[in-house]
């Protein structure tokens, strides 16, 4: 924490203070909305509001019962199973097409880099509607509207970026003679990118998978249109919840969707930055 | 280059060209070739050409024309991982995530070999650049000297029978290059391996090469050992290029044998070597070096052609003064003299003749 300096004129003194405030602000801004549903979900009451209850802190006004229905409502443990089937294979795939696209476009030889990039990049720039919307009528050409594996295709093409872009990022700082250092001691570029290269890109490959793994889990308007009553997965189960039950379990799930992202960026940070360590620095 | 392409050369370029951009030649017809054991140096300006070189022999680049042959095979369709040839990188390239043993393990571990040979080979090889005790850390743990000393053991570790070092001492301190460059030269020599070495620095050129190749423009302007590059450089480049050189530039008044005399541009007359002039008439450049002029009179024959200079400059270094003059017109004119007790300490301002023997002083190209 820095503190004031001594020579601080009354302007700085007040900017100071004023830059807190305003940095409190906008955490208040964007946290507030996510804290609120926390207590809400142990409301006793069908509620969405603060009861009295609660308020006054007695016990009474809170239960467990939204997490209750959750466990033991067959659609929401369809609908969690759906989304644990579908966000790791989605997840692997982008990972897996979107490094290669990350090492392939960091080639210097690759000719129209800049737009083929772009083109990968595009399912986070176009708005998702369109993105599903132009999937949902592809997809149903080619009968992949309504299946597995039509959701996790979709949800991959949405993960991609994210990895290239993590990806693309730790390649800036890779250093290409290593390669052809392991290529004269006579490794086969097989080998050479086991090695060498995939373990020091790891750190930008599992922050790539992090973000992947999110878009799968949290996304709701591709799934509605490409997928079907049969892959309804947990936002979409909330998204159908808040339409047509008000019921506050979705803020019991929302909940647990929150601690299990937590849980996940504090894993994955904790994971990047032991591996990052363990690799040392960039050579020289 | 009058260079025998005999069948018992180890690595030869055969006319070898190669054009990054399919227009402008980087190396022009390329011949060279060397035997087993020569430690070769590529010495030359940035942009000359000869990192391409080395590339092209590692396998990083391929060649537009000509062939590369190692061994008597070609190897131009190998790729670098079948070549077999050990290189030491200019920023050592030492897999930052691995051990030092670990990285000098790895070309035994792609070779499939097993792992008790592996370890005694990796011992060794540490021993050689006397690193063993530091076989657990990560290079990121080790000074600049340490690392090269690993990325040499590691170019050795699998026993190539050639090795290609590109600059490697480059980003040491002085005291640690020069240490270096006896290092380097004492284990190849021990091993007997073959050495291509690249490098800008001219001085661990000579001192460290069975051969210098001096590379400009694309091609190759002499190829010697460093004492002959020295003494007798064949052209004004390679004279420029090595060590320290005055010129001094004129028409060629007369050819006798091994004596041409040269008037300068300044009306003077001296002698020289020709070297590549052949006949009255042509313009010359004329280099002698400043340790090979002579300022007593006493020591240079009585017909010897003297210049008048007047002393700019001079400069007590230790070991030598190194006096700048005005020498028919040019003012970058250096003289070097030993440290003697009967040597005179000129004072700037002051006239002397200088002169020198005429084979010492030789008559390049314009």
């Amino acid at each position: 924490m820095s503190s004031l300096p001594p020579y601080a004129t009354t302007g700085q003194t007040i900017w100071f203070y004023a830059f807190r405030v305003i940095c409190g602000l906008i955490f208040f801004f964007l946290i507030a909305p996510i804290i609120v549903i926390i207590p809400l979900s142990f409301n006793a009451e069908d509620f969405f509001t603060f009861t009295p209850e609660m308020l006054r802190l007695d016990p009474d006004g809170y239960s467990l019962k939204h997490y209750q229905d959750f466990f033991n409502n067959s659609d929401w443990q369809a609908a969690m199973w759906n989304s644990l089937k579908i966000a790791p294979v989605a997840t692997l795939l982008s990972v897996g097409f979107g490094t290669l696209a990350a090492i392939g476009l960091s080639q210097p030889h690759v000719p129209f880099r800049r737009a083929i990039m772009a083109i990968l990049i595009s399912p986070m720039i176009v708005p998702l509607i369109i993105s599903a919307a132009g999937m949902y009528f592809f997809y149903s050409r080619i009968g992949l509207q309504g299946t597995y594996f039509g959701v996790v295709l979709a949800h991959a093409a949405l993960g991609i970026p994210f990895v290239i872009i993590t990806v693309t990022a730790t390649l800036v700082g890779f250093d290409n003679s290593l390669t052809r250092a392991a290529a004269n001691m006579g490794a086969d570029p097989v080998t050479t990118f086991f090695r060498v290269q995939m373990p020091l890109i790891l750190p930008g490959v599992i922050s790539g998978a992090l973000f992947a793994f999110i878009t799968s889990f949290d996304e709701v308007v591709v799934v509605l249109f490409v997928g079907s009553a049969g892959q309804k997965t947990l936002p979409w189960q909330m998204f159908i919840g808040l339409r047509e039950q008000i019921s506050p379990t979705i803020l019991a799930v929302a909940t647990l969707l929150v601690a299990i992202s937590i849980c996940l960026l504090a894993t994955l940070e904790i994971l990047r930055r032991r591996s990052e360590r363990l690799r040392g620095m960039s050579p020289g | 280059m009058a260079e025998t392409q005999s069948s018992d050369a180890f690595v030869a370029f055969e006319r070898v060209q190669k054009s990054y951009d399919g227009e402008t030649l980087v190396v022009k017809d390329l011949n060279l070739s060397l035997p087993k054991g020569e430690f070769l140096t590529m010495l030359g300006p940035s942009g000359s050409g000869k990192t391409t070189c080395l590339m092209m022999l590692a396998g990083f680049e391929t060649a537009t024309h000509g062939e590369i042959t190692l061994d008597g095979r070609p190897i131009n369709n190998i790729p670098p991982h079948k070549r077999g040839i050990g290189m030491v990188f200019q920023n050592y390239a030492l897999f930052p995530h691995m051990t030092v043993a670990e990285n000098l393990s790895f070309p035994l571990e792609v070779r499939k070999m097993g792992k008790s040979e592996r370890e005694e080979k990796v011992k060794r090889a540490l021993d050689m650049v006397q690193m063993g005790a530091f076989g657990g850390r990560r290079p990121a743990q080790l000074s600049g000297g340490q690392q090269q000393r690993i990325a040499l053991a590691r170019a050795l570790v699998f026993e190539p029978e050639l090795v290609l070092m590109d600059e490697p001492l480059g980003a040491l301190d002085k005291q640690l290059r020069e240490h270096m460059q006896f290092e380097i030269k004492r284990i190849s020599d021990s091993l007997g391996i073959t050495v291509v070495y690249v490098t800008h620095d001219q001085t661990e050129a000579l001192t460290m090469s069975d051969r210098v190749a001096v590379f400009n423009d694309g091609r190759i302007q002499q190829l010697a050992p460093p004492d002959v590059l020295y003494e007798s450089p064949e052209n004004s480049f390679v004279a420029q290029f090595i060590g320290e050189n005055n010129t001094l530039e004129g028409v060629v008044q007369d050819i006798r044998g091994d004596v041409a005399t040269v008037r300068l541009d300044g009306g003077e007359v001296i002698d020289c070597k020709p070297v590549n002039v052949t006949e009255p008439g042509q313009r010359t450049r004329v280099s002698i070096r400043p340790e090979r002029v002579e300022t007593n009179k006493e020591r240079l024959s009585p017909d010897a052609h003297l210049l008048k200079a007047e002393v700019l400059e001079f400069i007590y270094m230790g070991d030598i003064f190194r006096t700048r003059l005005k020498v028919a017109g040019n003012e970058d004119f250096v003289i070097k003299t030993r440290n003697a007790p009967d040597q005179q300490r000129l004072t700037p301002g002051q006239m002397i003749e200088i002169g020198w023997l005429a084979e010492d002083c030789r008559a390049l190209d314009a």
